[in-house]
């Protein structure tokens, strides 16, 4: 919209601008200030103007824009558009995005790649700081950890632990996007690994290459500030939620088959898997994954909602799945949420706990941890 | 009073392959009666020893049922009853 001055001058209606926190106190303390002009660089001048101190931060000695900051226009970096040329109109949003936070430096390489993140005010410069230093457990690089643990990766954060003792079968790539057709018959710890930090180097890929039991879950697992389930069997699933509650760590939950997901956030306290399902149903009743089928695309959605979860988790942002059940059905395109309580008489977090320290999950189960004993030819670790 | 009921994955095989099914009852217990009646079969798989299975949760609407009145837990016309086993993933 312009309105034509008496002196014959377009007058331009004004651009928003946000100021990330570090510039706020710069800006009036504003998240969002108004400036005029036809283009960026006008923009800034006309920032500039209002707020001098603000000028001398987004300005270096000889008047350009230093590395460290990048200005994006309704979401895009400038240098990808015209610079301070970028014609700004009536309604344009733009961000001025520093790369410093919380003490620490993300190269330009890092504020472009997380850029479509960091201009969103909920994450922001220093929840991408957050990110990279949050230590994530995949259990299973499988159908549910596959796109999790991506969009982790993706996402930037720190460390992805993935634990699996399987190979890459045939069957496995109709769902497990870590995993490609050459990779058969390759661990899909090293196939996972090689996928995420093909994805993104700055991401650390640590894998253990055995499966997880009672031995070693209470020596891995509180490596890490949070795990993500892809496990495909009660068995690992009553034993992770054990081990997260003992190792006070939240779990995000997820399972699917046929056509049906579920997906969760235990944090201790606030109830548990037992607290959920007392107990696991008896071996044969409830068909598995290989036995009955899942939708491939369906693990998609689940593993990109813990993913989710597990960044809104990081990031404190939003509405977690603790204490909510969400049910998805993929055939009726259905979305719903369940209430999820803490149960007092469970045995684990229960008001008068039974069980202070792993079990026999084995006896619990009635079924072996997948790769202690005989696998098929689907004997994958995770979905 | 009808009461709807949603099956999820394993359970709707038993229905036909339906995803919601119609019942009558007025407390959750009667409506499990009612479809056994309808789809036999399908009580064994919610219930043992005339109590649910500890693997499968009944939600009244959005509520746990073990969290109300469990089996005894009234029902109104136009209540949405979910019956959910646990899920594994995959192999078990």
């Amino acid at each position: 919209m312009e309105l034509r001055e008496p002196d014959g001058r377009n007058r331009h209606m004004p651009v928003t601008v946000y100021i990330p926190t570090p510039f706020r106190r710069f800006a009036g303390n504003q998240t969002y200030v108004k400036a005029d002009g036809k283009t960026v660089g006008e923009v800034l001048e006309s920032l500039g103007g209002q707020y001098p101190s603000l000028r001398q931060m987004i300005y270096d000695a000889s008047d350009e824009i230093p590395g460290h900051i990048n200005i994006y226009v309704n979401s895009q970096e400038i240098h990808s558009l015209q610079g301070k040329l970028t014609p700004v109109k009536d309604g344009d949003e733009m961000a001025v995005i520093p790369a410093i936070a919380g003490g620490q430096v993300l190269t330009p390489e890092q504020v472009n790649r997380y850029s479509r993140h960091i201009i969103m005010p909920q994450v922001g410069p220093a929840g991408q700081r957050k990110l990279m230093e949050t230590e994530v457990l995949v259990v299973g690089a499988g159908g549910l950890g596959g796109p999790a643990a991506l969009y982790l990766a993706l996402a930037g954060i720190g460390t992805i632990g993935i634990i699996d003792f399987d190979v890459v079968d045939l069957s496995n790539l109709q769902r497990q996007v870590l995993h490609q057709t050459e990779d058969v018959g390759k661990p899909k710890t090293e196939s996972a690994k090689e996928t995420l930090r093909a994805y993104n180097p700055d991401v650390n890929v640590v894998i253990h290459n055995t499966p997880i039991t009672s031995d070693n879950a209470m020596e891995i697992i509180p490596q890490y500030d949070m795990v993500v389930n892809g496990a495909d069997n009660f068995t690992t699933r009553y034993l992770v939620n054990d081990a997260c509650y003992f190792a006070g760590k939240t779990l995000v939950d997820g399972s699917i088959l046929l056509f049906d997901g579920q997906a969760t956030v235990f944090v201790p306290g606030h109830g548990c898997y037992r607290c959920l399902f007392p107990a696991p149903p008896p071996p044969g009743l409830v068909p598995n994954c290989a036995e009955a089928g899942v939708l491939g695309a369906l693990t998609g959605v689940m593993g990109s909602i813990q993913a989710i979860e597990v960044i809104k988790q990081v990031l404190g942002i939003g509405e977690s799945l603790v204490s909510r059940l969400l049910l998805f059905d993929a055939l009726a395109m259905d979305f719903r949420i369940v209430k999820l309580r803490r149960d007092p008489k469970c045995p684990l977090c229960g008001d008068n706990p039974t069980i202070k320290e792993l079990i026999d999950y084995e006896g619990f189960c009635g079924a072996p941890f997948p790769g202690q004993d005989h696998d098929g030819p689907d004997g994958s670790v995770g979905a | 009073m009808a009461i709807e009921v949603k099956l999820t994955a394993t359970l709707q095989k038993l229905a036909g392959g339906a995803r919601s099914v119609q019942s009558e009852g007025s407390n959750v217990r009667e409506v499990l009666e009612d479809l056994e009646r309808r789809h036999p079969g399908i009580q064994d798989m919610v219930m043992v020893d005339g109590q649910i299975h500890r693997f499968v949760n009944i939600y009244l609407n959005d509520e746990d049922i073990r969290f109300l009145e469990q089996l005894e837990t009234p029902l109104r016309e136009g209540d949405v009853l979910s019956i959910l086993p646990a899920l594994a993933g995959g192999k078990i």
